[in-house]
């Protein structure tokens, strides 16, 4: 029997497609409140008063709380990554009150929060609350923030720099005085936002001396973490729910003030409390992404090989630092820019830069997308100045195959094999035949564009010793509970926490095979504190390679513990014992067998055990990988630009990723193509914008546009399997490879298209108006 | 001042009190605890709150309560008969329509409305017809292709 590789339906999916998922908006507590925040309006300011008088004597009012009602009682959110020699700015500065005090620096900062009998009572009171400010200069880009003269988000942080990490390696002088060519641009990655189609909710109940949060969460443990640190609350007497999560994309992960206040306030009123986010706050409360400013310079030779690269990155960070956002704009950024390929000599130094904007945090791919984005954006326009064909230059530049292969960032890649993916490539996708199509279209005045891009992801983020040593205040090992009951079925618990991804399935199958269970006999839980041990979540594509690992080893363990006592029944001895499709059988009598079943029953009654061995057929495990996992692919997208209007109309998308061993197919593909729209959107349709002086102009989904189905074709998905070394399941994670891939692989084919016109560079976001001044900065000349 | 309205909701009768500004999908999730149906946006762009109202897919939050008053609701609650799934519901699940499935109660709703045509579609104008619906896991293709496995199904039934 084997469950593994196979295209298993989803069990999550019975509930969900009855209307019987239970995402935190659906519960309902008995004498539950409703909460509102009132946010800042300005994006930089003094608070000089707050009036909630009218709003305490609104019908249906239970409280209303500002920042200086808690300053003394509860503590700061804060950041969990402090990236060592980087002079990162302290906690004192990076943390935020959990309402503002005095200050307010960003539009959507919560300032106060008002309580009611039911939701409309509580908008309506938050109508009332009087906030007067004294509005103090803003600035909400990064090259602004950066200026000697400019307005200081926070006092005594020079130039708004968070933070700056270097990362040195190799002769760079050397390489750039020998290089034939220096190719040098700066290359801005817009804003935009992770946007799961649920908002976020919570509902805090503090009422019988525990406290009880659900919460919409990709992390519940790290939010019971967080509650225990800021509000003091005991560690054991917090649990934290995350049910059906709808979507996460990275911007569940981080803890936010909300739900820390909420809880803060359960406990004041001895009232459960719910707060449901609209989708208009979501815009300027929830974390965004991207907002990269980088400038790069490689060194090249003539036959295309790439020596050196040398540069900074600046990224913009808003007005805090967020959960993990000091990582995201330095380590996961800079380490891999170097991607696949052999570089020599390497100097790169990122940057944070506060501005008076919504915090910026993981947005699916963290950083790897904006390096990603770079090192490709650089190998196209390499290629175009060598005249050496993009995949070719390319293929020139791979690293070799093999494992554990060292890169000049230390970074070691689990396992490689660019010949692999590029002769998968190779047979689905007549690579040359499109550009003959490109060429003889352009001649017929056509504007097609073709991008060919490598990508490399780093997931899993374990080791935890080594997460540590790049400053993330965690571990990322993770956890698993394999637990047979006497009727020889079996539940699953995970520290991880599925919200879309198929845990749940994956999970099971890994089960299945590894004891010979029927995958109806397995049910997989995950997503309570009280219920499921201490694990870290789920992002970075961890879940199958870190969560499934964990899985897979208190599933071995079970069977190990169940060999002891089948051998005790059987009157044999361990070693005379063999296992496969469920059952424990005698090596030199495969017919003198017992189930596993049948031990579980034996195991759970304890009426006859062999000595020493403790009744029940349970495991727990620890998982923390030996090193990070690299999925990495070849995407390809080609487009057609309409010069007339600007509009782009993508052609083709092609995905060849390997992720490793492929434990669902059907999943696995499913995640490349949410990914790769994840990208497109990215790419052409999102952007979130400010204006100079720090309003938010994209606060809905009317001025933010997300993909719609029309937009975007089919997207053609396959995979290579080059299993890790990392993990016992051989799995690398395919969460975000799309999502890293496309929004390049996009740009690049749409700045072929305009090669015609001369276009060598355009930033994006790539929406019509944008292409069209590209052509006609360019006078509308078609210069073949 | 609460208004009294009569709807038929999957199929059964029922009597509710509403304020006259509340929103038809409140009514649905917090009167009538139908909480399949999803609220996603605040602006009538998303389509997780989409309904069928007289057989019609309209996005519940865009409707106040009292507007339906007298009408027949459907809601995903009401695709299933008992432990039968609706055709669209089977496709789903089959085509892996979903992930997340926040979404997903309101795509299938609107492939209702969709599936009641009975020419043939071609993928692009079965794209276009989503276009009130957002989806930020799937991508779209397996939406697209759990609707065209529906519709194969139904055709063979019918
Ligand atoms: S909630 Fe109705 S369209 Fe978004
Ligand atoms: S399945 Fe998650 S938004 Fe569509």
């Amino acid at each position: 029997m084997t469950a593994i590789g196979q295209p298993i339906r989803r069990f999550e999916d019975d509930r969900l497609i009855r209307g019987h998922g239970q995402y935190v908006e659906d519960i309902k507590l008995a004498k539950m409140v409703y909460g509102v925040f009132v946010r800042s309006q300005v994006a930089h300011g003094l608070i000089k008063s707050i009036n909630t008088e009218e709003a305490k004597n609104a019908k249906g009012v239970v409280a209303v709380i500002t920042g200086n009602d808690i300053k003394e009682k509860v503590g700061k959110n804060f950041t969990a990554w402090i990236v060592p020699n980087s002079n990162q700015v302290s906690a004192e500065i990076s943390s935020r009150p959990l309402l503002a005090i005095d200050k307010v620096r960003y539009v959507g900062e919560p300032v106060a929060l008002v309580i009611a009998e039911s939701r409309e009572e509580a908008y309506d009171a938050a109508e009332l609350v009087d906030v007067e400010y004294e509005e103090l200069p803003a600035v909400a880009n990064i090259e602004k923030a950066i200026q000697e003269d400019a307005p200081l988000v926070h006092e005594g942080v020079s130039r708004n720099i968070a933070l700056s990490w270097q990362i040195k390696n190799g002769d760079v002088e050397k390489v750039f005085s020998e290089a034939d060519k220096l190719i040098k641009q700066r290359i801005y990655i817009n804003r935009a936002a992770p946007i799961p189609i649920e908002p976020r909710a919570c509902i805090a109940d503090y009422t019988n001396g525990r406290l009880t949060l659900w919460i919409t969460s990709q992390n519940p443990h790290i939010h019971r973490f967080y509650l225990a640190n800021v509000l003091g609350i005991p560690e054991q007497k917090i649990r934290v729910i995350a049910p059906d999560v709808g979507g996460g994309f990275g911007a569940k992960i981080d803890v936010y003030n909300e739900e820390l206040i909420l809880c803060y306030a359960s406990s004041l009123l001895k009232r459960p409390i719910k707060w449901v986010e609209t989708r208009s706050e979501h815009f300027v409360a929830s974390l965004h992404g991207r907002d990269f400013l980088v400038d790069v310079e490689f060194a090249v030779m003539n036959d295309g090989r790439v020596l050196g690269i040398r540069g900074q990155s600046y990224a913009n960070m808003g007005a805090y630092l967020g959960t993990v956002s000091p990582g995201v704009a330095s380590v996961l950024h800079g380490l891999i820019l170097p991607g696949p390929y052999r570089i020599e000599a390497f100097d790169y130094t990122t940057n944070a830069v506060f501005t008076n904007t919504m915090i910026l945090d993981a947005d699916r791919g963290a950083g790897r997308p904006e390096a990603i984005f770079v090192l490709e954006r650089m190998m196209d326009l390499i290629a175009d100045e060598l005249g050496i064909d993009p995949l070719e230059l390319r293929r020139r530049n791979y690293l070799p195959a093999g494992e554990n292969i060292q890169t000049v960032t230390g970074l070691s890649y689990d396992s490689l094999d660019f010949s692999k993916v590029l002769s998968k490539f190779g047979e689905v996708s007549d690579y040359q035949a499109l550009r003959d199509y490109q060429r003889k279209a352009r001649e017929e005045g056509k504007y097609i564009g073709i991008g060919v891009v490598s990508s490399i992801d780093i997931c899993g983020f374990a080791p935890s010793p080594v997460v540590g040593a790049v400053g993330l205040q965690a571990g990322q090992w993770e956890s698993a509970v394999v637990r047979f009951h006497p009727t020889g079925k079996v539940t699953v618990l995970s520290g991880t926490h599925s919200h879309g991804q198929g845990g749940d399935t994956t999970y099971a199958q890994i089960v299945s095979d590894t004891l010979g269970v029927p995958l109806d006999s397995i049910e997989v839980l995950h997503g309570d504190t009280d219920m499921i041990p201490m694990g870290w979540g789920t992002y970075g594509s961890r879940g199958t390679s870190t969560g499934g690992s964990a899985v897979f080893k208190a599933a071995e363990k079970v069977k190990e513990k169940g060999k002891l006592i089948a051998a005790h029944l059987l009157k044999l001895s361990p070693e005379e014992i063999d296992f496969s499709n469920g059952n424990y059988f005698a090596k030199t009598d495969p017919s003198k067998k017992l189930s596993i079943q049948e031990v579980a029953l034996h195991a759970n009654v304890g009426w006859n055990l062999p000595a020493g061995v403790e009744p029940g057929l349970e495991a727990q495990a620890f998982f923390d990988p030996p090193n990070f996992t690299y999925p990495f692919g070849i995407h390809l997208c080609m487009v057609e630009v309409m010069p007339d209007t600007g509009e782009v109309k993508i052609l083709k998308y092609i995905a060849v990723d390997d992720g490793g061993k492929i434990i669902n197919p059907l999943l696995a593909e499913a995640q490349i193509h949410g990914g790769v729209v994840h990208g497109i959107g990215h790419a052409m349709y999102e952007n979130i914008a400010y204006t100079d002086d720090g309003q938010l102009l994209t606060g809905s989904f009317n001025e933010y546009a997300l993909p719609k189905a029309h937009f975007i074709p089919r997207i053609e998905s396959y995979f290579t399997e080059t299993p890790s070394p990392a993990n016992p399941l051989g799995a690398k994670g395919i969460g975000e490879e799309g999502a890293i891939a496309a929004q390049i692989a996009v740009a690049n084919a749409i700045i072929d298209a305009l090669e015609p016109f001369g276009v060598k560079h355009l930033d994006g976001p790539y929406t019509p108006a944008r292409i069209w001044k590209a052509i006609h900065q360019s006078n509308g000349k078609n210069e073949n | 001042m609460k208004q009294t309205i009569n709807l038929k909701v999957n199929g059964e009768a029922c009597q509710i009190d509403v304020e006259p500004r509340t929103l038809l999908v409140y009514a649905i999730r917090e009167i009538l605890n139908l909480t399949g149906t999803h609220v996603g946006c605040d602006t009538s762009s998303c389509g997780a709150c989409t309904v069928l109202m007289n057989g019609k897919a309209v996005k519940s939050c865009t409707l106040f309560a009292v507007q339906a008053d007298g009408c027949e609701i459907t809601t995903v609650e009401g695709l299933a008969k008992q432990d039968e799934l609706h055709p669209i519901q089977q496709s789903f699940k089959e085509k892996h329509g979903l992930q997340c499935g926040f979404c997903t109660p309101g795509m299938m709703m609107l492939a209702c409305e969709i599936l009641q045509a009975s020419e043939e579609m071609s993928e692009e104008n079965l794209r276009k017809l989503l276009k009130g619906n957002l989806c930020r896991c799937t991508g779209y293709q397996n939406i697209v292709d759990s609707i065209a496995d529906a519709k194969a199904r139904m055709t063979a039934v019918a």
